[in-house]
């Protein structure tokens, strides 16, 4: 895809005094940011800090209840039907059970461009392939998707994703569960796909690996403590008020 | 008697040939549409959908209109309202599902009841397919052969919905709206199997076959084609055993569909209960303890006596957790 130049200079995201609340519950409060193309953003706070639920509102699958949000200028459900947007499950989101292959999972990224009953042609396939072939996953294409490492289960939403042709991909604590060598790989993946000119948002708890994976991070606790390059955004300061006095490593997630 | 006198012999009555034609386009649609539901963890809801037709159909009797329209307006409308309680109220699927289901039977039953001599219950409840006319074998045909090709029109689309709802929603595919569809084809399928072998057993042909292909294979497309072939064995089957051994053939059909199950059940590889049992023997044997590695990985997740193996979705299977804010 070829980018006009409104598209390279307009924000991915801009999120607008965004709130959001589940009953009771204020998970956001007046949260205002603005991400450039091109840009992979690490989005870090503790447990219950709203990470999901930002995804959820860019995604718009909650409703604010003040503020709003655009991607790529549009209103998100134009977004969405424009294909700009790709989203990566958390792995206990998916039933791994379910009887599909590696390649037909990699298909559904395409889905969005095909007519009413989602028949393939020709170039369909090859987008496929070289999806696949992108992510390392081409010989294990048929293989169930819950016959695969981690590491590889991972990668076959990134290749979904690469073959829908995102601009946007919104990743939610994709290196849960992952050992040090699937996530170098997946984070050199990430940045390819970063100098292609696409925009990477990714929740983390890990602390130490945000400078390496990130051009910049946003240091979350219901509204946005933080945001900037790594280095800036990881001070001792703002960690101790986004994960309390005592833990400046906070506990991972089970 | 030899074998082709053996099959013939039942197909020379009009009335056994009916029974054939209503229970086939019935197992057929219900065994394509069972492979999204059982899927989905939809099965309760096919259940609910089934009785909570009985006031449509006892209406329909009373009024004098075809049966099918009452029972699609009380299934369509079932559905409708397990999700308006569902999305208004912190109570969890199963838990409205039974509230509803209940209701709306036992309102069946009453008007049943206050017009006893217009209706048979049996019939209805159980199904009489021997006694179906050639005008109702028509419908059923006619209704099946639509649903069965707007859910094959749509069957990237379903399987997409029943996997991964998140990705189905940010490519823009209207969720809700297919939901919708799939409901909306459920009740049809309900409505269409009804004849065959009544409102209790309905769900067996909603739910077995779909289970049965489950456990042999790991591609959804063959999944469809088992259930389908399955089905079509276990409802000719059930026919013939209703006929020769003087039972029921509703529920002769639906134990021909358990029989299939329980023998995929225990001699399936690699799942099959048979299988496992060998394998923990021999494992035994060497002194190796349990052996999760092997070929299979469906159940690779699931500890030793979990219940539900690899089903712990977080979503709520009917209306997923979350509003849409701009759909
Ligand atoms: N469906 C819901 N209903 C009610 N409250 C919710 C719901 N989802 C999240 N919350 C609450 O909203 C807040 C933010 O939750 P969210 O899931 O966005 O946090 P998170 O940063 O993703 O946490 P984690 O690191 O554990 O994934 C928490 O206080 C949580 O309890
Ligand atoms: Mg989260």
């Amino acid at each position: 895809m070829t980018l006009t130049d409104t598209q390279r200079t307009t924000p991915v995201i801009e999120v607008d005094r965004l709130g959001v609340t589940y009953g009771q519950v204020r998970a956001l409060q007046d949260v205002s940011l603005s991400l450039a193309p091109g840009r992979i953003c690490a989005l870090i706070g503790v447990n219950g800090s709203g990470k999901s639920t930002l995804f959820k509102a860019l995604m718009g699958l909650v409703a604010p209840d003040t503020g709003g949000v655009s991607l790529f200028g549009l209103p998100i459900a134009d977004a969405r039907r424009r294909q700009l947007v790709a989203y990566m499950p958390q792995t206990e989101d998916v039933d791994w059970t379910f009887p599909v292959s590696v390649a037909d999972v990699v298909t559904m990224g395409i889905y969005g461009r095909l007519g009413p009953t989602r028949r393939l042609r020709e170039a369909d396939r090859t987008a496929v392939d070289v999806a696949l072939d992108r992510v390392g996953l081409a010989e294990l294409r048929r293989r169930q998707i819950g016959q695969l490492s981690g590491g590889q289960r991972k990668r076959v939403f990134i290749a979904r994703s690469i073959a829908q042709d995102a601009r946007l991909l919104l990743l939610d604590e994709p290196f849960a569960g992952v050992d040090r060598t699937s996530e170098r790989t997946m984070v050199s993946l990430l940045k390819t796909l970063r100098d292609e000119g696409r925009s990477v948002l990714v929740s983390t708890h890990d602390l130490a690996g945000a400078p390496a994976l990130s051009d910049e991070a946003i240091l979350l606790h219901g509204s946005v403590l933080a945001h900037g390059r790594p280095a800036e955004v990881l001070t001792p300061d703002n960690l101790a008020r986004a994960f309390g006095q005592a833990a400046t490593t906070p506990e991972d997630e089970a | 008697m030899d074998v082709l006198a053996f099959l013939l012999e039942p197909l020379q009555y009009g009335f056994l040939t009916r029974a054939l034609a209503v229970t086939l386009a019935a197992a057929v649609v219900a065994a394509v549409l069972s492979c999204w539901l059982i899927l989905m963890g939809f099965s309760l809801m096919g259940d609910a959908v089934s009785h909570a037709v009985l006031p449509g159909v006892a209406l329909a009797y009373i009024v004098g209109i075809p049966f099918s329209i009452g029972a699609f307006v009380f299934g369509a409308g079932a559905v409708a309202l397990i999700g308006i309680v569902r999305s208004t109220t912190r109570l969890k699927a199963d838990t409205v599902i039974g509230v509803v289901f209940t209701a709306l039977f036992a309102s069946g039953l009453a008007i049943v009841s206050a017009t006893p001599s217009q209706i048979d219950l049996m019939h209805i409840l159980f199904g009489n397919v021997l006694g179906v006319s050639a005008g109702e074998v028509w419908q059923v045909l006619v209704l099946g052969a639509v649903t069965l090709v707007v859910l094959l029109l749509k069957r990237r689309d379903l399987t997409l919905l029943a996997f991964d709802r998140t990705h189905a929603h940010v490519i823009g595919i209207n969720t809700r709206r297919l939901s919708a569809l799939l409901l909306g084809l459920l009740a049809l399928t309900v409505v269409v199997g009804l004849q065959a072998v009544g409102i209790i057993l309905v769900v067996a042909m909603l739910v077995t076959p779909g289970a049965t292909a489950f456990l042999l294979t790991r591609s959804f497309d063959r999944m469809l084609v088992l259930s389908v072939s399955l089905t079509v064995v276990a409802s000719v089957a059930g026919i013939y055993a209703s006929y020769y051994l003087d039972i029921s053939t509703g529920a002769a059909v639906v134990l021909c569909q358990a029989l299939v199950f329980t023998v995929v059940y225990l001699v399936a590889r690699p799942d099959g209960l048979l299988w496992q049992l060998g394998r923990r023997r021999r494992s035994g044997r060497t002194g190796r303890g349990s052996s999760p590695a092997r070929s299979g990985g469906a159940v690779e997740a699931a500890p030793p006596g979990d219940p539900l193996p690899g089903r712990a979705r977080t979503g709520d299977p009917l209306t997923g957790t979350a509003r849409s804010s701009d759909a």
